[in-house]
């Protein structure tokens, strides 16, 4: 293993295979791999993999593909090498674009992914074959970070690959050099594609593939995916869509090298009910990090990677280098871990799924997954990452943080050795990145409506837009869009007499360059750390440590101690968009932080943690301690079969208790614990609050829940009626802050509040009227606004996971199983025990605010 | 099936909005001897003279942040006279003082839609209405009827838009109260398990400010640093704004943000 430590050359090196290819190649090489090619490969002792060469043929047939590699493939070389071969054979000969002559070439290839580092890392690569070789190819990026002079310089004397990111490409597609830029594109490169098209970044990008192809119909596509489970869905993405079922790229497979080695940490310590943090097994795991020579110590969470990497320290007694690297910290100091790991200097990197993708992460031999993987394709990527080599198995050691996640890591498992993929399919696209793009295209030139129609709707995701909407989206970016028209004069594109749309001035134009893209930071407060505060006031300076979402402090008194950056801190008072923190004894933080993941459990390990909970011949499989939980639960109360849904009640203390073990996710749960609530309210039981895991949801009453469902006061049907997703759900949407937070997002990536204005930056707390509010206004006067429409779609596929919630109730419909007890069971122990660690639901700020006036005004009155 | 919200908002109105059916619970605050009321909706109510006091409006703030380019629902005029429009009828005041601020620009009222200059208008009908002036709406159009004044004096109590620092420091304003805005006060109260931000009234007994009920009006914290200064800590309460209800809290429950 010490023979290929990791360097920038050393990735090209791994990334193009050391072994000869490890199946029988369909093409012979010769044919199709020029000479200066093959001498090379064959310099290097090497021989072409059979996909490397199998692109090449697509390429020189004219056809679009989709790659699909496990990590260490050799993927990005077998996207670049068909460009490399097509620009080797000398100077391209200019051609003529909006009929004119130009003395010079535009972008032969255009290379997009989805982090700015690995556009500038793979630019790195290519390098290598392009010097090796002596070709006269010009190779460039272009991020944010590009100084303005050589993105100038770029439009006027493009390179011939240019490697990018999704927003740089929709600015340089709205720019006026645009139609000679890309006249010349030969193929565009979506490296990454797999986690590009799930997002709103995807469904941008996907316009700017429609634009593209409009402006050179000739170009190709290529994506690099990893394994996904519908790779047709991707190969449709790559190419204009009409309707048909022909309108697909070709598919490429490679398949899968070495197996994975993955077992689940067998511990010899109890493992606990409930709980994320995984801290029974620290000193099994730290063991296994001092047998590795380089840990990735992967978590869901940015809580869980503070605990994990507090908790590490306090054991390490050998002084093991261990960094922590998540999105919140300060970038310098990411930068500082990612170089340090690259250079072999860390012994271990606690990191949340900021390191999912892309760079070589240097000799990382061993893959630590603490907490449930929550989806199969996400587990057998992140494994991916340790041994960048195709042919050596990669080893990864699961660690479940409670007994519920042993049944999930064992399905992962099991899933991850037959290959079985749960990716997300592919949603329709968002309607605020077409109203984004939309106004790009009047920046760009003026735009006929008809046309550009028939152009986004060649997009993949917006394949299904009907033309009404479209419309709406249109007058949403000229004037609001509002029934109340009362707008007009201020229009930001106008429609005029040659009817064509028309930027109304270039105000308009400079701020929607300066507002381009779809990643909107929650509102985000600088935590800086400061010394010891003397009557009230702290003291200014002190150091920066990072970033957290403005609403985790919305909830902090002074004084409140919460773990941030490794260690426990002290909130004093906010100060501008900073939050003043200072440092503290306590061990334990007073707030808990925020346990849940932010992925849910997929649909497809939810299905089989029910299966396995169904079939006692697979409990062998398990932890004797876990097998012996079921045991006892199959004894005290039931085991659901796997098409049920169960729902106990029993009584504790002075509540009655009903709890239900869906398995759909904590987003999902949290909508129904909602929606239960309010029903049983309605039917004056009296439920008091409720609390959601990714497996199960309990709600507690003052009323005897468990007698009420024995008298059929609601049956089980009554209680589980899918029309629950009606009323209730809309009345309790109308206050939810999460449809708020959503709505906040769909504003501003649609250009209703903008982030940026020319001349001065706004960081999210200075916009300057609150998008809450906006909401409340909207919601109430014009309820079908397109902006409503693009925030319920959004909220309702994520943060409420409400598709999932109904295809749950389908399922469960006629298949609900009661079981009345007289005390807890088993199964139920988990999700009781959150109570008091997590938050509860169920409680109105004006159920707070009015308990507590009245406690003070029966104080007074004595 | 999911409804629309439309249909649904209107089942909600039904039982829900606005407090029907139920009593409105008011706070209520002595200042100089007099009791004034303080109501959910954000306005301020004399009984005995049947005054009622609100502040800053912010009217057309929609349409303002229109003119450069940010397409604000042009609703919210209309949702902030029907706020206003329900304490009137309910209250049926003699007279309406407004703090200022009630356009979010002194070009505010030509922008008003029919719809909304002719609500504004049945609510002043019948009854006085004092404009006070205030920094965002200076020099606003005669034409939106009532009177317009910089400052008012009514009893104990001087109407005006923005607080002065020195009051209650020299003889002439010993005794006085102030009644102001301008602030846009908020408060946050401290609960388990988090805390819970809302518009307020602050008083201290020697002045009174009244929360911003503009329905895109922001606010800022009554103990953050814009206020040093104008309120008491020892005497400091606040009522904040809720459903139907006005909380109050003395000012040692009290939270910077």
């Amino acid at each position: 293993m010490d023979t290929t430590r990791s360097t920038p050359d050393a990735k090209a090196i791994n990334a193009s295979g050391v072994n000869a290819p490890l199946e029988p190649d369909p093409t012979d090489p010769a044919d199709i791999l020029p000479e200066r090619f093959a001498a090379w490969f064959s310099a290097r002792g090497w021989a072409p993999r059979a996909h490397q060469i199998a692109l090449l043929d697509k390429a020189r047939a004219g056809r679009s593909a989709l790659l699909i590699a496990p990590t260490g493939a050799g993927k990005t070389l077998a996207g670049f090498l068909p460009s490399l071969v097509d620009l080797a054979d000398g100077p391209r000969r200019a051609l003529a674009a909006r009929g004119r002559k130009l003395a010079r070439t535009g972008i032969h290839t255009l290379y997009i992914s989805p982090l700015k580092a690995l556009a500038v890392d793979v630019a790195r690569n290519v390098e290598t074959p392009i010097t090796e070789m002596g070709l006269s190819i010009r190779v460039e990026t272009r991020t944010g970070d590009t100084p303005a002079h050589k993105r100038q310089r770029q439009k006027s004397l493009p390179p011939d690959i240019l490697m990018t990111t999704p927003e740089q490409v929709e600015l340089l597609i709205a720019s006026r050099e645009a139609e000679d830029l890309f006249a010349d594109l030969k193929v565009v490169v979506f490296d990454e594609l797999h986690a590009l098209v799930t997002s709103k970044r995807g469904d941008l990008l996907a316009l700017a593939l429609a634009r593209l192809k409009r402006i050179a119909p000739s170009a190709r596509a290529v994506g690099l995916s990893a394994t996904v489970s519908d790779p047709d869905e991707l190969a449709r993405w790559l190419v204009p869509q009409d309707g048909t079922e022909e309108a697909l790229a070709d598919i490429v497979t490679v398949a899968g090298g070495a197996a994975p080695r993955i077992r689940i940490l067998e511990s010899a310590e109890r493992i606990p009910w409930s709980g994320h943090s995984a801290r029974y097994a620290f000193p099994e795991l730290y063991a296994a990090i001092k047998t590795a020579k380089t840990t990735l110590i992967f978590v869901n969470t940015r809580s869980q990677a503070e605990i994990v990497f507090q908790e590490l320290w306090r054991i390490n007694e050998d002084t093991l280098k261990i960094a922590l690297h998540h999105g919140s910290l300060d970038v310098a100091q990411r930068r500082r871990v990612e170089a340090a790991m690259a250079a072999g200097g860390l012994d271990a990197v606690v990191a949340t799924s900021t390191l999912d993708l892309g760079i070589d992460w240097g000799d990382v031999d061993l893959v630590i997954h603490v907490g449930a993987p929550k989806g199969a394709s996400r587990l057998a990527q992140r494994i991916g990452r340790a041994n960048h080599r195709l042919d050596e198995p990669s080893v990864a050691l699961l660690v479940p943080a409670n007994r519920f996640e042993v049944m999930e890591c064992r399905a992962a498992l099991e899933a991850n050795y037959v290959g079985d993929q749960d990716t997300p399919p592919i949603r329709p696209g968002a309607l605020d990145v077409l109203a984004q793009h939309v106004l790009g295209m009047a920046v760009a030139a003026p735009f006929d409506a008809d046309a550009l129609y028939r152009e986004v709707i060649s997009a993949y995701p917006y394949r299904e837009l009907d033309r009404a909407t479209f419309d709406r989206v249109v007058d949403f970016v000229a004037t609001g869009g509002y029934a109340l028209k009362s707008y007009e004069r201020y229009a930001k594109i106008r429609k005029t007499k040659d009817g064509l749309w028309r930027v109304s001035n270039p105000a308009v134009a400079q701020t929607w360059r300066l507002n381009v893209g779809t990643i909107v930071e929650a509102p985000m407060l600088k935590v800086r750390l400061v010394s010891k505060v003397s009557g009230g006031t702290p003291s200014r300076g002190g150091r920066v440590l990072g970033e957290m979402e403005e609403y985790f402090f919305e909830t902090l008194a002074r004084g409140d101690t919460f773990m941030f950056g490794g260690e426990v801190l002290r909130f004093e008072t906010i100060r501008e968009n900073e939050a003043l923190v200072t440092r503290t004894k306590d061990e334990s933080p007073r707030v808990p932080s925020y346990a849940g993941g932010k992925f849910p459990l997929s649909t497809y390990l939810a299905d089989k943690v029910r299966a396995m909970l169904a079939d006692p011949d697979q409990w062998g499989k398990l932890p004797a301690q876990v097998a012996d939980w079921l045991r006892l639960q199959r004894l005290r109360s039931v085991l659901p079969k796997r098409d049920e849904l169960l729902i106990e009640t029993f009584p504790q203390g002075d509540k009655f208790y009903m709890v239900a073990y869906p398995f759909e996710g904590r987003l999902a749960h949290q909508t129904l614990g909602m929606l239960l609530t309010r029903r049983l309210e309605r039917l004056r039981l009296r439920p008091l609050g409720f609390i959601a895991s990714d497996y199960s949801l309990a709600i507690w009453a003052v009323n005897d829940l468990g007698a009420a469902f024995a008298a059929g006061r609601p049956s089980p049907g009554q209680l589980f009626d899918e029309d629950m997703l009606g009323d209730d759900l809309e009345a309790w949407m109308a206050d939810s802050y999460l449809l708020k937070r959503t709505f906040r997002t769909t504003a501003v990536i649609a250009g209703l509040i903008e982030r940026r204005h020319p001349g001065q930056e706004k960081t999210g707390r200075q916009v300057t009227v609150s998008t809450d509010l906006v909401y409340d206004v909207l919601r109430s006067h014009e309820p079908d606004h397109v902006l409503l429409r693009a925030t319920w779609a959004d909220a309702s596929a994520g943060l409420l996971d409400i598709s999932r919630l109904g295809q749950m109730l389908a399922r469960v419909r006629d298949h609900v199983v009661l079981k009345g007890l007289d005390r807890i069971s088993p199964l139920a122990v988990p999700i009781l025990v959150d109570i008091g660690r997590e938050r509860v639901g169920g409680e109105t700020d004006e159920t707070l605010l009015r308990e507590a006036a009245d406690a003070l005004v029966a104080e007074a009155m004595g | 099936m999911i409804r629309t919200a439309a249909q649904s908002r209107d089942d909600l109105l039904s039982d829900a909005t606005p407090f029907a059916g139920r009593a409105l619970a008011a706070a209520t605050v002595d200042l100089a001897g007099v009791a004034l009321d303080l109501m959910p909706e954000g306005v301020a109510w004399w009984p005995d003279e049947r005054i009622l006091i609100v502040a800053d409006l912010h009217f057309e703030k929609g349409s303002s942040h229109a003119r450069r380019g940010a397409f604000l629902p042009p609703y919210d005029t209309a949702a902030t006279l029907a706020q206003l429009g329900l304490a009137i009828t309910r209250l049926q005041p003699k007279t309406v003082i407004s703090l200022g601020d009630a356009f979010h620009d002194p070009f505010g009222e030509e922008r008003l839609s029919p719809a909304d200059r002719a609500t504004l208008a049945a609510l002043q009908r019948g009854r006085d209405w004092i404009w006070i002036a205030g920094n965002h709406d200076r020099g606003i159009a005669a034409t939106v009827g009532g009177t317009i004044l910089e400052e008012a004096s009514i009893g104990p109590f001087v109407f005006r838009h923005e607080p002065s620092p020195d009051w209650g420091e020299d003889a002439a304003s010993a005794h006085a109260i102030e009644v102001c805005g301008h602030l846009h006060p908020t408060a946050r109260v401290a609960l388990v398990p988090k805390s819970v931000r809302r518009r307020c009234f602050a008083t201290d007994g020697r002045r009174l400010m009244l929360p911003a009920i503009g329905a895109y009006t922001g606010g800022l914290n009554i103990l953050g640093p814009a206020y040093r200064g104008l309120f008491k800590r020892d005497g400091l309460s606040a009522h904040l704004l809720g459903d139907g209800r006005v909380y109050s809290f003395p000012g040692t429950w009290l939270r910077g943000d």
